[in-house]
């Protein structure tokens, strides 16, 4: 490949990305197939149903920890400006394949994307936590319970919804996947997706 | 453990319908609290019949003991001492499984059958199947259930399903010496009771009344009260129990926009791919690409 490349994502981060991302996978089955009777084969990839309870929420919780590495990794760089306000509003032009605004690291959708993220997961831990039987269940009284199994639901399917999003989004934009990957990005997609990132990355004026 | 010899009615975790030919009668044990002498017989009978020993504990002063339902005690005089009009009043409720018509437990439970209803009326635990996830526990208006220490299961009174499935009456109404509970159709049940209502009330007690809470539907255990109108002071009994709305939400509304949420996030990222195409930049890569084609629409 002849591609003149930029680093996006070092090896560690890769691992980061590819742990949370196993964990909400396992997660997502195991939790959907208690929420759906219709999905309650699915615990069968855990062996049985009452050892895929038993998994998930120590599952859960690994997720939890290497996604909070990344949100101490990502935070910075995904505060919102003018820029992805912008993108916002013009979301329905970046549909349909044009880029909008002079975009940094991350765009407006993607720390939209990280702040939803953020919520979800920050809610799913703790009420996951408070319905977690039998080691911290029974500390909460049971109106807390029911409170925290409706948010726990509410918030997984939220971000089940959204991760179904940012995986179409890395799909779509060709080339995404790789950064992810291999670590790297080519300078067309830096240039094209991310200018502000490719000048500050390259010292090059575009 | 569910009896093979009783028709289902409901199911856990299973939206289609239940066998529908056999019509047996609703049953009801009824609980007549004016007559009950707090001599814990059911109590001893329960741990006979379903070989269940809870652990010796210690007085704590009262007369409960064991203190509090748990896997190994599914039912647990209750003695409450309170002041009503001016007189002492030494008040015992047998507690336990209400086997409600409308279940909170069966509609909060994950597991297919590991909830049945009985056509009967007993809602019956399968710990085969249960998963121990204790959301039985947070959907019972009544807290009932309880999850084994040793095997995480949830357990609670089955009404001895196994005798009334072969025409016996439960452990407890057979011991019960002062005829405390009494045992037949639901219908039968609710005539005793209004008897002892009317006698009740010839004693001067004029709120006593029946138990049998409309907010669930009704339920097979009933309680003859003196004062029906204020049950809360039976150690805690729920005045108006019904399935609380955060359960009823999380497992009704919450699923079809649940569903529609993920389809219209599954189907969007279909169609988009499929109508808007690729974003592409990287035209060395994509041999086929041309560069021109990243901004248009070429549905
Ligand atoms: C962050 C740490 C998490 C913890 C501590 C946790 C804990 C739990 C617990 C205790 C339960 C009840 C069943 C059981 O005991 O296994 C549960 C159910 C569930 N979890 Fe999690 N979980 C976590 C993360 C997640 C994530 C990331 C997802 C989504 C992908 C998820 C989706 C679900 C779903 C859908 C249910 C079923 C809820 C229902 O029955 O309606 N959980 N979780
Ligand atoms: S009292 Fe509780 S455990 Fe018994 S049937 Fe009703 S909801 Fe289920
Ligand atoms: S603990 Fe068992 S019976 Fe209770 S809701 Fe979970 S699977 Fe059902």
């Amino acid at each position: 490949m002849t591609d003149k490349v930029i680093q996006r994502y070092n090896a560690a981060e890769r691992i980061n990305h590819w742990i949370v991302a196993v964990c909400f996978v396992l997660l997502a089955i195991s939790g959907l197939a208690f929420f759906y009777p219709a999905f309650f084969w699915l615990t069968g990839v855990f062996g049985t149903p009452e050892l895929a309870r038993i998994v998930h929420p120590f599952v859960g919780v690994v997720m939890a920890v290497a996604f909070g590495r990344q949100f101490f990794r990502y935070w910075h760089h995904n505060l919102l400006n003018r820029e992805d306000i912008r993108w916002m509003l013009s979301v329905k032009e970046v549909m349909k394949g044009n880029e909008v605004g002079d975009i940094g690291r991350y765009n407006g959708g993607q720390k939209a994307m990280f702040w939803v993220m953020v919520l979800c997961v920050a809610a799913l831990l703790g009420s996951g936590v408070i319905a977690w039987r039998p080691y911290f269940a029974a500390s909460f009284p049971i109106p807390v319970i029911r409170i925290a199994l409706l948010v726990h639901a509410t918030s997984a399917l939220a971000l089940i919804a959204s991760i179904i999003v940012h995986v179409y989004a890395a799909l779509w934009v060709q080339g995404t996947i790789r950064a992810m990957v291999e670590g790297v990005v080519t300078h067309a997609w830096a240039k094209k997706h991310h200018p502000r990132w490719y000048r500050e990355m390259t010292g090059k004026k575009l | 453990m569910t009896s093979s010899s009783l028709d289902i009615q409901r199911r856990s975790a299973t939206p289609t319908t239940a066998p529908e030919a056999r019509n047996p009668t609703e049953i009801a044990q009824l609980i007549d609290v004016s007559v009950c002498i707090g001599c814990k017989a059911c109590q001893v009978a329960c741990s006979e019949w379903n070989e269940l020993r809870a652990e010796v504990g210690t007085c704590v002063g009262v007369y409960d003991n064991p203190t509090d339902l748990s896997s190994q005690a599914w039912t647990v005089m209750r003695f409450a001492e309170v002041e009503e009009n001016g007189k002492l009043e030494w008040l015992i409720r047998k507690d336990g499984c209400m086997h409600c018509s409308d279940p909170g437990c069966l509609k909060a439970c994950p597991t297919p059958g590991a909830i049945v209803q009985h056509k009967n009326g007993i809602v019956d635990f399968n710990q085969d199947l249960c998963i121990g996830c204790g959301y039985c526990v947070s959907g019972c208006p009544f807290n009932v259930p309880r999850l084994s220490p040793k095997d995480g299961k949830a357990y609670k009174c089955n009404m001895c399903s196994d005798r009334v499935a072969v025409g016996l009456e439960p452990a407890c109404v057979k011991t019960c010496p002062t005829g405390a509970i009494q045992f037949g159709s639901k219908e039968d049940m609710k005539e005793v009771a209004a008897t002892r209502v009317a006698d009740l009330r010839s004693r001067g007690f004029d709120n006593a009344g029946l138990y049998d809470p409309p907010g669930v539907g009704g339920t097979h255990t009933l309680y003859v009260l003196h004062h029906a109108d204020k049950p809360e002071l039976y150690s805690g009994l729920p005045k108006d129990p019904s399935i609380s709305a955060a359960v009823a939400l999380w497992k009704g509304a919450l699923k079809p926009l649940a569903t529609l949420g993920i389809a219209a996030a599954g189907l969007f990222g279909f169609f988009h791919y499929i109508t808007v195409g690729p974003n592409r930049a990287d035209d060395d890569t994509h041999a086929d690409a041309h560069a021109d084609t990243q901004g248009e629409d070429r549905s």
